[in-house]
């Protein structure tokens, strides 16, 4: 298993040591269509009983959200651009709404580095943390590459998105998905998702609309492709998002090489200077 | 749109996934702006401007839908020559009485001679609805609503393009439209602008109104509205109406659909006063309340200060912070013996007394208000079985999930028991003027602990039954002579068969395109009204694309249920007496309109004029640029303390405003500002204004800014944004400050709330607020507290010579 920590991965959920899993299940969040309703936070919120956020106005456009974190599983930004006519006087408003959410990383650096085993592959390629095991140590946070996971203040463990284990289970779509009215959240096998992707960015380019783009949908990318990707109609810094993220345990082994071989350094100078004086 | 039915919208992002063009045209920029192909910022309160344009254009061009405008419209119809339109009277039209700010319609009735198939005769509707709309060119566009002319030519020649026999414009509005003094006239604006494309009637076209909540539609076919009776007949008036012939004889038309008028109404009478009503008593006629005038919301309001009102029931309504001029409506309910408040939460409109921002500047204590407030809890519709009437007309059932919690129980509970009480309070009596009540057919079926009323036995009385007491068919089977009774004529069917037709639910996928059979849509589970229209005069359809019903030969058929008599050939020719539908002929599509034909001029209905003209607002930065005339001559306005009126244009309240909702919160907030979910999402009241205004008056993002009007002052967060932009009328630069509406003194977010800044000046036709547009001022900081609050008021209101309170 040399790709474990980076590099694609042709079945996630295999290489964590499920036999014959299900197919692997994801977003695609197509921002293009995204009305920022937000009905995706709110449902959420609804069917995972995540407590609010707090009640402060941000001045960040319609965005009182801020940020994913413990208590807001599905975070929709608004980014308003004002740009000079291509042609003529006048200025052109652009509205951008995108849903973020965790990207159930192929490689997930928070996985890889809980100690507890709290954070869990499942048999559908999603990571999910079990709150009846997280001891709150944070590990996690500080190794997503997305600012993702995040502990609660009150009672300490991390908290995320789980797209709804309780619900793809049972053969249901995670709530924020079904409760998009514009389908800008689809939720289905990854393989599927992906190429529905890829169609729709050729009607996007054909319709004129070049600077659309897939984020996440690459599984030579840092992160060995996301679970959770998305169409951007900018550059991924205007959405807040990382424009390269890397999976922070990507260089874990070579580390175990450099610790290793340190420490074999180490050993040899010890006995060395025992030796030596002798 | 996308704000505010964010689920409707869907079917708007499905229509520009299909090559659909999208255009929005408001003062903002929305989240509907965000994924239009072309967003128009306009001035509010200058539609009229626009579409009248639109109207010219397609006029002048000879863009018109000839063949349908010929033959389904009033176009060819002769005018009286008595008759003076507002290119005459500077904006009046002929019948206008100064004194009593009211017309006499008398002159705006048709000629006897009648038609001029050449569409030529000078006084023929076709041309002089060509002169009516002549000045409202794309240079007026420009200068009164501040839209460019390349703008404005991007749009017209893509309505042009996108209408005719193959294709069809729909035109979608809410409440932008209505709440105006001229808000009926936006909405006529359109509808002659969508007859003559040919747009009505047929599949994709319409001018779709979105509601205000879930099943307003269904709350003005079941009307919550004062002079209406189910189904749109009128309330009847005191004086004019004292026995049921004279009633009918006004109600509405012999001819059309409207000709059964008297069987809709009996039937009526028959489902609420069951065997008490019968010929010999006028099937119970004198029982029906009259009308003495007004008694619309807001003249109730006045009578509550005014001490002629001393008892009140608000039942999901919270005007102390969702109707205009909010410092009224509270002191309005301030002013009452007992108040009862039906509601989720405890709303402003419960807890007026003790907070409000009249408890807050000291003008009113708690000690001294008397009204007795008595708040029950109401169930939320899952906690409930019952219907939705959605704007498409469509009938959905739903079934209640989970009972209410503690003591909430459903309005339909509540209604339904407080009828049994006051009819056991009354029993016995023999004073005639207890007979109504004791008389109604108050005898539903109970259902489980708390002896909740069956919803569907309501439903069935809707529907209404025949002599045999089986489920109607539909209106066509209601009978004059006391045999049949039916709660709404307009919804009978929607249990035929006695089954609950609302509640089917058969996918998408196993049905046509049109699916009829999702719930149930008035009348008669037609999806789309006048749908004869689809058709061409000879009944096949104008396009192979556009084909919807069609004759065949022998009958009408296609996808939907045919809006026509089924069997009534497209050559059919009314002998001259005939009534009802028989008097309509058989390419004559609006079968509820006397003639049968869409009214581009209004002969009667309507208090303000036959045709739509351009009145600036009541208050507004500038004066009309197309009329001598500035407002409409007469929208209904409340001079006295308290309703003080900005005067049009000055420099002290200089800018425009208007109110708004937001998709994350909902009306007056009851069912929203009190969720956490929903709070966090837009927790603070704030405006929107632009970069040019916010350095004009200094104001800072994320800061507080002070809104002034004559009425009062409310603070805001401020938002400044690229969203709002400056427009240039006449010459000037016109600034619009956009205010959302949801908060108040109550619930987990709290703030001011923007209707206390709007006065009471109402459209005549349907005494609906102008709340769409008003004038003030905009300061940076924070307003200020105690007395000190009507204290600016009143300085402003000196400063702008508007007389004291």
């Amino acid at each position: 298993m040399s790709n474990s920590l980076y590099g694609p991965l042709p079945d996630v959920a295999e290489d964590a040591g499920y036999t014959e899993p299900p197919e692997r299940r994801g977003f695609f969040t197509d921002t293009s269509v995204c009305i920022g309703c937000k009905a995706c936070e709110v449902a959420c919120k609804e069917w995972n009983a995540v407590p609010d956020d707090g009640f402060a106005l941000t001045g960040m456009s319609y965005d009182n959200t801020g940020a994913l974190g413990a208590s807001t599983w599905r975070h929709v930004a608004f980014v308003e651009q004002t740009r000079p006519h291509q042609v003529g006087d006048g200025v052109d408003t652009r509205w951008l709404m995108a849903s973020d959410v965790c990207k159930h990383c192929t490689h997930a650096a928070c996985l890889d580095v809980c100690p507890t085993g709290a954070l869990i592959r499942t048999e559908f390629g999603t990571v999910v943390v079990q709150e009846d095991i997280c001891n709150g140590c944070a590990y996690c946070v500080s190794a997503c590459p997305y600012g993702v996971i995040d502990r609660r203040e009150d009672d300490g463990r991390a908290w995320k998105c789980t797209l709804c284990y309780d619900r793809i289970g049972d053969g249901l779509e995670p709530a924020c998905a079904k409760a998009c009215p514009t389908d800008s959240i689809q939720y289905g096998p990854l393989d599927e998702l992906r190429e529905r992707a890829s169609a729709r960015l050729n009607t996007l380019h054909e319709e004129g609309v070049t600077e659309a783009r897939l984020y996440g949908e690459d599984d030579s990318d840092g992160v060995g492709g996301a679970g959770a990707f998305f169409l951007l109609l900018d550059e991924p810094e205007v959405y807040g998002l990382p424009p390269d993220p890397v999976v922070t345990t990507r260089d874990l082994p070579a580390m175990w090489r450099w610790a290793g071989g340190a420490a074999l350094a180490l050993a040899g100078g010890v006995a060395l200077s025992f030796l030596g004086r002798r | 749109m996308a704000e505010c039915h964010p689920v409707g919208f869907q079917w708007v992002m499905e229509a520009k996934a299909r090559g659909a063009r999208i255009f929005h045209v408001d003062p903002r920029f929305t989240r509907t702006s965000a994924m239009a192909h072309r967003h128009l910022p306009i001035r509010a309160g200058s539609d009229i401007v626009l579409l009248g344009a639109l109207i010219n254009h397609m006029l002048s061009g000879g863009h018109d839908f000839r063949e349908y405008v010929l033959h389904y419209t009033n176009a060819s119809v002769i005018l009286n020559e008595n008759f003076r339109d507002t290119e005459d009277l500077d904006g009046l039209f002929s019948g206008f009485d100064a004194e009593t700010s009211s017309y006499d319609p008398e002159t705006w009735a048709y000629a006897a001679e009648h038609r001029d198939e050449t569409l030529s005769h000078p006084r023929c509707v076709y041309q002089v609805l060509k002169r009516h709309f002549a000045r409202y060119t794309p240079e007026m566009v420009e200068q009164v609503c501040g839209i460019a002319p390349n703008d404005f030519a991007e749009l017209a020649d893509a309505v042009v393009a996108n209408s005719g026999p193959d294709r069809t414009t729909a035109w979608v509005y809410s409440v932008g439209w209505t709440q105006h003094t001229v808000g009926v006239q936006y909405i006529r604006t359109a509808a002659i602008l969508q007859l003559l494309l040919g747009n009505i009637g047929r599949p994709g076209g319409g001018i779709l109104v979105l509601r205000g909540h879930a099943s307003i539609q269904g709350s003005t076919d079941i009307p919550t509205l004062f002079n209406l009776l189910p189904g749109y007949l009128p309330m009847p008036y005191a004086h004019h109406h004292e026995d049921l012939d004279s009633y009918l004889e006004r109600a509405a038309g012999d001819t059309g659909f409207w000709g059964h008028k008297r069987a809709y109404m009996i039937s009526l009478l028959k489902a609420w006063w069951g065997d008490a009503a019968h010929a010999e008593n006028d099937f119970c006629f004198d029982y029906l309340p009259r009308l003495t005038g007004d008694h619309g919301t807001y003249q109730t309001v006045l009578d509550q200060i005014d001490g002629k009102v001393k008892g009140y029931l608000l039942l999901g309504e919270n005007p102390a912070v969702g109707s205009a001029a909010g410092r009224l409506q509270r002191l309005g309910l301030a002013s009452l013996d007992w108040l009862v408040v039906r509601d989720l939460q405890l709303i402003e409109s419960a807890m007026f007394w003790k907070e409000s921002p009249e408890i807050e500047s000291g003008e009113r204590t708690a000690e001294e208000i008397g009204t007795e407030v008595f708040f029950l809890p109401a169930a939320s519709h899952v906690e409930k079985d019952g219907t939705f009437t959605n704007t498409q007309r469509l009938l959905q059932w739903h079934h209640k999930a989970l009972d209410p919690p503690d003591d909430a129980r459903s309005d339909l509970w509540f209604m339904y028991h407080l009828g049994l009480r006051i009819r056991e309070r009354l029993a016995g009596s023999t004073d005639p003027v207890d007979r109504p009540v004791l008389d109604l057919t108050w005898d539903y079926p109970e259902e489980g602990p708390y002896r909740d009323p069956s919803a569907e036995a309501v439903l069935r009385e809707i529907n209404g039954y025949d002599a045999d007491g089986e489920t109607l068919t539909g209106f066509t089977a209601l009978r004059d002579d006391g045999s049949t009774s039916c709660g709404c004529w307009i919804y009978s069917g929607c249990y035929a068969d006695g089954v609950n037709q609302t509640a089917r639910r058969k996918p998408g996928a196993e049905q046509s395109w049109v699916a009829p059979e999702w719930g149930w849509a008035w009348p008669s589970n037609r999806r789309i009204l006048y749908n004869r229209a689809s058709a061409d005069p000879q009944g096949r359809p104008w396009s192979e694309r556009k084909a919807y019903i069609w004759w065949d030969g022998e009958q009408w058929t296609g996808h939907d249920v045919p809006d026509f008599e089924k069997t009534k050939p497209p050559s059919y020719e009314p002998p001259p007496d005939a009534t009802a539908e028989a008097a309509l002929g058989g390419a004559d599509p609006f079968i509820m309109q006397t003639d049968g034909k869409g009214w581009l001029f209004v002969p009667r209905g309507l208090v303000d004029g036959p045709l739509p003209a351009h009145y600036e607002p009541h208050e507004s930065p500038v004066s009309n640029l197309l009329y001598g005339q500035q407002a409409n001559p007469v929208r209904q306005v409340y001079p006295r303390p308290g309703n003080r009126y900005n005067p049009v244009g000055g420099d002290v309240y200089p800018y425009v405003f208007t109110t708004y909702r937001l998709t994350e919160q909902h009306t007056a907030g009851g069912m929203s500002r009190f969720l956490p979910y929903l709070s966090e999402l837009q927790p603070e009241m704030f405006c929107e204004v632009s970069p040019e205004l916010a350095a004009e008056r200094g104001l800072v993002h994320g800061d507080w800014a002070t809104i002034i009007s004559a009425r009062s002052a409310i603070e805001a967060r401020v938002l400044v944004t690229d969203r709002v932009r400056p427009l240039r009328i006449q010459g000037r630069v016109i600034h619009q400050i956009g205010l959302p509406y949801h908060w108040g003194s109550a619930g987990i977010v709290r703030g001011d709330s923007a209707n206390d800044l709007l006065p009471i000046v109402l459209d005549a036709n349907t005494h609906i607020q102008e709340s769409k547009v008003a004038t003030c001022d905009v300061q940076p900081g924070r307003r200020p507290q105690g007395p000190a609050l009507r204290a600016l008021v009143r300085r402003y209101r000196r400063m702008a010579g508007i007389p004291e309170d």
